[in-house]
């Protein structure tokens, strides 16, 4: 009885060891994030000056949103949050509907070439974005636009620039793909008989039954583009078109203002860590599924 | 009543549509081509498009602006990035005795390296070329010279960053991944901790770790206080020797997560019953990992290495917003060199002829691995 006791005792102490373990791994992951946060309430005097002890860590001393007010003061924040969030969205959008409309011709239509194009599609998830940046910069800095003014010639210090060439991306067509082709054909026949376009059965059958996998594009879609940096630092160069992560340059003139640069980075990142703290089991999921790809 | 046998109605479909009757396929060829078109549009004019493009830039002189017409120049912006030539430089010798000069200390005196590579008509091959390294070999020295030594040292960072995070960081999501694996109560919660990183951006990352770094930043406090004051505050990210390690680090801090879920989704699909049965043949933990564990993630293992060094071979944000390439060229990578001429110096020619080797490299490390895998898979 006593060594069934003793067994008991140990089993608890190695349940208490992999707990210590995982919240000191936990600790690791968090502190710079708890320390942002914090010091954007503190002012610079004392952000510096704490970051000496655990006081970095805790909202101690002389607490305010100053430095939130300064950072609005010095940069037209809510100018760079705007573009942010149309340039996020409507990429978003526009690429959930045609990614989700070539991936059902993909997977669920013939027609002749069908899989020779999939596969081009598909070889090029190899391709870098990193590689054809400079090369896309020249292209559309020569490209053609009919707008209200007329036509007029290269697209750089606008939204198109940033929104049009990321709106179809191989990684959603791919994983719309996958999907769809797990959806059982006699659902289309169906519907089919019953005198649907192809266009309504995309629209009422495919659609309403791919929930998750509009969910996985929709989340990885939106992280690439809010955290977009390479591509608008190249083509967005007036303060009107910059997106949030480009707009942090305002905050690097002579002497840092390290309480602002904090307040800012908080501003553009906690809106981020809410959504996903609230879908973390689908933003998981998501990653997860995207690194079926290979 | 007699019952008629009837087939069932997606049967008759199928029938029909394959002899190319019925309603079922009714203009399916335009459909699946209209479909798909707007898609496959965009990815042909703003991916394929720019990546051929990148293949034809490099072979000329294009700029973004020129008032000069564009021209073909061969390979010569690949020469001008890629010439590595080695140089062993021997003592200057009296010309009438042949014996070697020596300075006061007796010393070897050695020709000016400037001398040899600035128009010296004995040495054409060596011409516009600079040091890259050096070696002292008895009283010769070996020099290695390069025609573009910012972009040497670019190639040799990112090589080293590859090879350094891929393995490290694939070892660590795995651990992690063990970690989480384990059925105590509330893991999920250290799940969402561990992958929380990789929803924030790397610019912010790059700019929180910057501050972390700095000399009388948390690192170097933390550090003084954990070993009672006997260490001495290192500035991480202005030291040639420690700014790459830095950014390293600070990368797999921020990726590792999203490797993590990769290694969790493999871990699951490893059927419990193997480890019951391990366990009843009195198997240890240790041998439950390598017996069990190990060969149900083969594949996964590739995938993971493959998406790891696609992922660090485009490093650019971290040196952007922390370095800028410095200090002394310490941090200088490929992408940033790209971006550097393509962008900043406006040379879309140099850039591109940078993308293409970068891109070259990431195809054979890519299928290099694949053909690896294949190996085993056998």
């Amino acid at each position: 009885m006593s060594g069934r006791m003793v067994g008991a005792r140990n089993e608890r102490y190695r349940v208490l060891w992999r707990y210590a373990l995982l919240i000191a791994v936990a600790l690791v992951f968090v502190f710079p994030v708890v320390f942002m946060v914090v010091s954007s309430l503190k002012p610079d005097l004392q952000l510096l000056r704490d970051t000496g002890s655990l006081r970095a860590f805790l909202p101690v001393g002389d607490i305010s949103l100053d430095n939130y007010v300064a950072a609005f003061k010095r940069a037209p924040i809510g100018r760079f949050v705007y573009n942010s969030v149309l340039v996020t969205s409507l990429t978003v959008m526009f690429g959930l509907f045609l990614n989700s409309l070539a991936g059902f011709a993909f997977a669920k239509l013939r027609w002749r070439g069908r899989a020779i194009v999939l596969s081009v599609v598909i070889a090029t998830l190899i391709v870098p974005f990193e590689t054809i940046a400079v090369p896309l910069l020249m292209m559309v800095n020569a490209l053609p636009w009919l707008g209200p003014d007329g036509l007029t010639f290269g697209w750089l210090n606008s939204y198109r620039v940033q929104i049009v060439p990321f709106i179809a991306d191989a990684l959603s067509i791919f994983l719309f793909v996958q999907f769809f082709k797990d959806l059982p054909d006699e659902i289309i026949e169906a519907a089919r008989i019953d005198g649907a376009s192809w266009w309504q059965v995309y629209l009422r059958v495919i659609v309403p039954l791919s929930g998750p996998v509009f969910a996985t594009a929709a989340i990885l879609k939106f992280l690439a583009m809010y955290n977009m940096y390479l591509w608008p630092l190249m083509v967005a160069q007036g303060e009107t078109y910059r997106p949030v992560m480009v707009g942090l340059q305002y905050f690097f003139q002579l002497n840092v203002a390290w309480g602002e640069v904090m307040a800012y980075l908080s501003l553009i990142t906690i809106p981020v860590l809410v959504f996903y703290l609230l879908l973390q089991r689908a933003f998981i999921e998501s990653i997860a599924a995207s690194g079926v790809k290979g | 009543m007699q019952r008629i046998p009837v087939k069932p109605v997606p049967e008759l479909v199928r029938q029909a549509a394959a002899s190319g009757l019925g309603p079922g396929r009714r203009g399916e060829e335009a459909a699946g081509l209209a479909m798909a078109a707007p898609a496959v549009i965009l990815l042909a004019a703003f991916l394929i498009t720019p990546f051929a493009l990148a293949f034809v830039m490099a072979f000329t002189n294009q700029r973004l602006v020129s008032p000069n017409p564009t021209a073909f120049v061969g390979t010569r912006n690949f020469s001008q990035l890629l010439t590595v030539r080695p140089f062993m430089m021997t003592p200057v010798t009296d010309p009438e005795t042949g014996a070697t000069l020596r300075d006061d200390t007796g010393a070897p005196v050695y020709p000016v390296l400037r001398d040899i590579t600035r128009r010296n008509p004995d040495y054409p091959q060596f011409d516009g070329l600079r040091e890259l390294a050096s070696w002292q070999l008895g009283e010769r020295r070996l020099y290695l010279l390069a025609s573009d030594v910012v972009f040497m040292r670019a190639l040799r960072n990112t090589m080293l960053f590859v090879l350094v995070v891929a393995p490290t960081q694939a070892t660590l999501a795995l651990m992690l991944a063990l970690m989480i694996n384990q059925r105590l109560r509330g893991v999920n919660i250290f799940r969402t901790i561990y992958f929380m990183p990789v929803v924030i951006s790397i610019v912010v990352v790059s700019l929180l770790w910057r501050f972390i770094y700095s000399p009388g930043g948390l690192l170097n406090s933390m550090l003084t206080g954990l070993t009672f004051g006997a260490f001495t505050p290192v500035d991480w990210l202005g030291n040639p020797n420690t700014a790459l390690g830095a950014i390293m680090a600070m990368s797999i801090w921020q990726a590792v997560g999203f490797h993590m879920v990769i290694w969790l989704s493999g871990l699951q699909t490893i059927p419990g019953v193997l480890y019951e049965a391990a366990s009843v043949e009195g198997a240890s933990t240790l041998q439950k990992f390598r017996h069990v564990t190990w060969p149900g993630l083969r594949n996964t293992a590739v995938l993971i290495l493959v998406v790891i060094t696609m992922q660090a071979f485009a490093l650019f944000a971290q040196i952007d917003v922390m370095t800028r390439g410095g200090p002394r060229d310490a941090t200088q990578s490929i992408v940033f060199q790209a971006v550097q001429r393509g962008f900043e110096r406006q040379d879309i020619a140099g850039g591109s002829a940078i993308s293409v080797v970068l891109f070259l490299l990431v195809l054979s490390v890519s299928l290099l691995q694949r053909y690896v895998t294949r190996e085993r898979a056998r």
